[in-house]
């Protein structure tokens, strides 16, 4: 390749009088771009990840890449299991899969229009109450405690939680409850929503999913805020 | 080779400095005898070249696993085996096999101490493995991280967990015996031969397997749907199917070793194959094996596959099969299903999509896939799953569509073979 790019210049600096051919690739080939590398991901997670009407498949844009590819890496190993995504990434390596994870953090399509939410205004201030504040009677920490007081995450392992549904959000802090979603120990997440009951889970779910768009949805650099507790996807 | 540098350091001082001689020694006596089980470097890496040619670290390290720990689960139809620990640790892996024992084993499937191993290891493959490359084999599991752990037992049903019964499998499916060269043929062909029979295993997918869980030597690589996976392997003697009488030998040594070519991809338990095995080798040794592949395979006129539906329902699926094409297909298998190879893999001509059994290409509609990640095609391009957004009949017109335009052969196939195939499992 090294060799062929200097070349292939050299014949375009010649062939600068001459009409360019209209096709950058020739007929018959795959464009050699990420987003043609994976449609397999972008027809259950949208164009660019934006997210699609499935409410169970989450939104990809924007989230941290260092977050991305831990996943994926859980996916590629079984460790969070969901068959369709095992079976994907089986045979990937790992810089191909950092790519994907770094392909999707850089999209940054606009968050999806809010649904107004289905639960009463006591369940969504409930939410509002343990996403900001959290129940220190309880030992769950806030939320914005880890993922932001924008809610936009932190590079490089935190994910924003704005531009997700509700069930979405509910079915994996339901997973983090059972046990059937883990993480990197210390498994600080699963810690934490084994304090949360399911009204708990519901209000959190419908009042993140009930905020709109800041003005800046990237996440924050990394070491901008402490982690109040030891977390082995994100070392402090 | 540290171990090694220090050893001829310390002679060459014990040369030059006679008072140290005694003490030197002894060190160097301990060590000469550390040393004697150590293989040479190349004997080792000659081993560990071999070890992906067999593939052994797909079955015994498990996912997140230590390395050739075994503990990975292999399901099967009559129960669930769990792979052993081939590290060195003593007490729980081989540290204390022999490689006259190691050899045994891949040769016989028999244990150190007898016992009679289950048939999920390959060992009716790999007798056909030589001494040479058995030992060198032994030397490079010998020199990896020793892991102490357990193996566990394995989980099978009533009556498959009587071991006796493992005699009466030899019996029918066993033949113990090296690899005996062609004489009438070439050496390339010879090693091609020895690679794909012996440490290739391809036989255990690409050979029917029947109720007893065994292949007959007589259906040698005629392919046949692998059992739990739900993946057809398809024949590498017939033409129809994988054959590859009618391809370059260039096209299947790329399939082989980087995933793609220009004909088609590898999927599923293939990919597998190329992930943790076939990409490692050697272009000659991906050649030899392209060239004996090629010599086996069988011209033969190209039969007609059966339908399993009724005519009148083959013509009201290609309508909505085209209509499906057109909408998901096209823009990257082209209006011709010419493909762009080799990552938008043709589907004109392409045999594994007109097989009798449509297994394949059904479960590739509904749930896409990834070739390999290779040295050679490091990015591959992924098939979209289209399970979520294309119902039954829509997988079984579309699928029908593409077995039989532009010139295919294959036969159209029912909304319900589509439906069966939701449910099959997928890793």
């Amino acid at each position: 390749m090294s060799k062929q790019i200097p070349i292939a210049v050299a014949v375009w600096s010649l062939l600068t009088l001459i009409p360019a051919p209209s096709q950058a690739n020739p007929p018959n080939s795959a464009p050699d771009t990420m987003e043609a590398r994976v449609q397999a991901c972008t027809i259950c997670h949208g164009d660019e990840g934006k997210g699609t009407n499935d409410v169970y498949f989450p939104r990809l844009a924007g989230k941290p890449a260092g977050y991305l590819y831990n996943q994926l890496l859980a996916f590629r190993t079984g460790r969070r299991h969901y068959p369709p995504m095992n079976y994907l990434l089986e045979f990937l390596p790992e810089p191909y899969l950092k790519a994907m994870a770094e392909y999707f953090a850089e999209q940054h399509p606009p968050l999806p229009a809010i649904a107004p939410p289905e639960v009463s205004q006591g369940v969504l201030a409930h939410g509002q109450g343990l996403v900001t504040h959290g129940d220190a009677a309880r030992s769950i920490p806030a939320c914005a405690s880890c993922h932001g007081a924008s809610l936009t995450g932190m590079e490089p392992a935190i994910p924003g939680l704005l531009g997700l549904r509700p069930a979405y959000v509910s079915a994996q802090l339901g997973a983090w409850r059972y046990g059937t979603r883990t993480a990197k120990a210390p498994d600080c997440m699963q810690v934490v929503a084994g304090h949360l009951t399911e009204d708990d889970v519901k209000a959190v779910a419908a009042w993140l999913s009930s905020l709109p768009a800041p003005a800046n949805a990237s996440p924050a650099p990394k070491g901008t805020y402490t982690l109040p507790f030891d977390c082995g996807s994100q070392p402090n | 080779m540290l171990k090694v540098k220090i050893l001829v350091g310390l002679l060459a001082l014990a040369g030059a400095v006679p008072i140290a001689l005694v003490v030197v020694s002894k060190q160097t006596a301990a060590q000469a005898q550390e040393q004697k089980s150590v293989a040479p470097a190349s004997t080792i890496s000659k081993g560990e070249y071999l070890a992906r040619a067999g593939d052994c670290i797909a079955c015994h390290t498990a996912p997140e696993g230590k390395l050739f720990a075994g503990g990975r689960a292999m399901p099967t139809p009559f129960g669930t085996l769990y792979t052993s620990n081939i590290t060195p640790d003593p007490e729980t892996g081989i540290g204390r096999w022999t490689a006259e024992e190691f050899y045994g084993m891949m040769h016989t499937g028999r244990s150190r101490d007898g016992g009679l191993i289950y048939p999920a290891m390959p060992f009716a493959s790999y007798t056909k493995v030589t001494r040479e490359d058995s030992d060198a084999i032994y030397a490079y599991l010998k020199s990896v991280e020793p892991v102490k752990q357990l193996n566990r037992p394995h989980d099978l049903s009533f009556p498959y967990n009587n071991r006796s019964l493992i005699l009466g499998w030899r019996t029918l499916f066993f033949s113990e015996g090296e690899y005996q060269p062609d004489p009438s043929k070439s050496a390339e062909w010879n090693r091609g031969a020895y690679l794909v029979e012996g440490l290739g295993h391809c036989g255990m997918c690409h050979t029917p397997i029947n109720a007893l869980g065994g292949n007959s030597q007589s259906d040698a690589f005629k392919g046949g749907l692998i059992p739990m996976q739900n993946w057809y392997a398809p024949s590498l003697t017939s033409n129809k199917e994988a054959g590859l009488g009618d391809w370059t030998i260039e096209d299947i040594s790329d399939l082989l070793r980087t995933g793609v070519s220009k004909r088609g991809a590898v999927y599923g338990p293939m990919a597998e194959v190329t992930y943790n095995s076939l990409q490692y080798l050697s272009d000659e040794d991906t050649r030899a094996m392209a060239v004996y592949l090629k010599g086996i395979a069988q011209d033969a006129a190209p039969d007609v596959a059966q339908p399993s539906v009724p005519p009148s329902e083959g013509s009201l699926l290609m309508s909505l099969g085209k209509t499906v094409y057109d909408q998901r297909c096209d823009s990257c298998h082209g209006a011709q299903g010419e493909g762009a190879p080799p990552h938008y893999p043709p589907l004109a001509g392409n045999q594994s999509i007109q097989m009798q059994s449509a297994v394949n290409a059904i479960r590739m509609v509904l749930n896409g896939g990834y070739p390999p990640g290779t040295a050679g095609n490091p990015m591959p391009y992924g098939m979209p799953p289209f399970a979520g957004v294309l119902s039954d009949n829509e997988v079984a017109a579309v699928v029908t569509y593409i077995r039989t335009s532009w010139g295919n052969r294959g036969a159209a196939i029912s909304a319900s073979e589509a439906n069966q195939l939701r449910s099959a499992q997928l890793n």
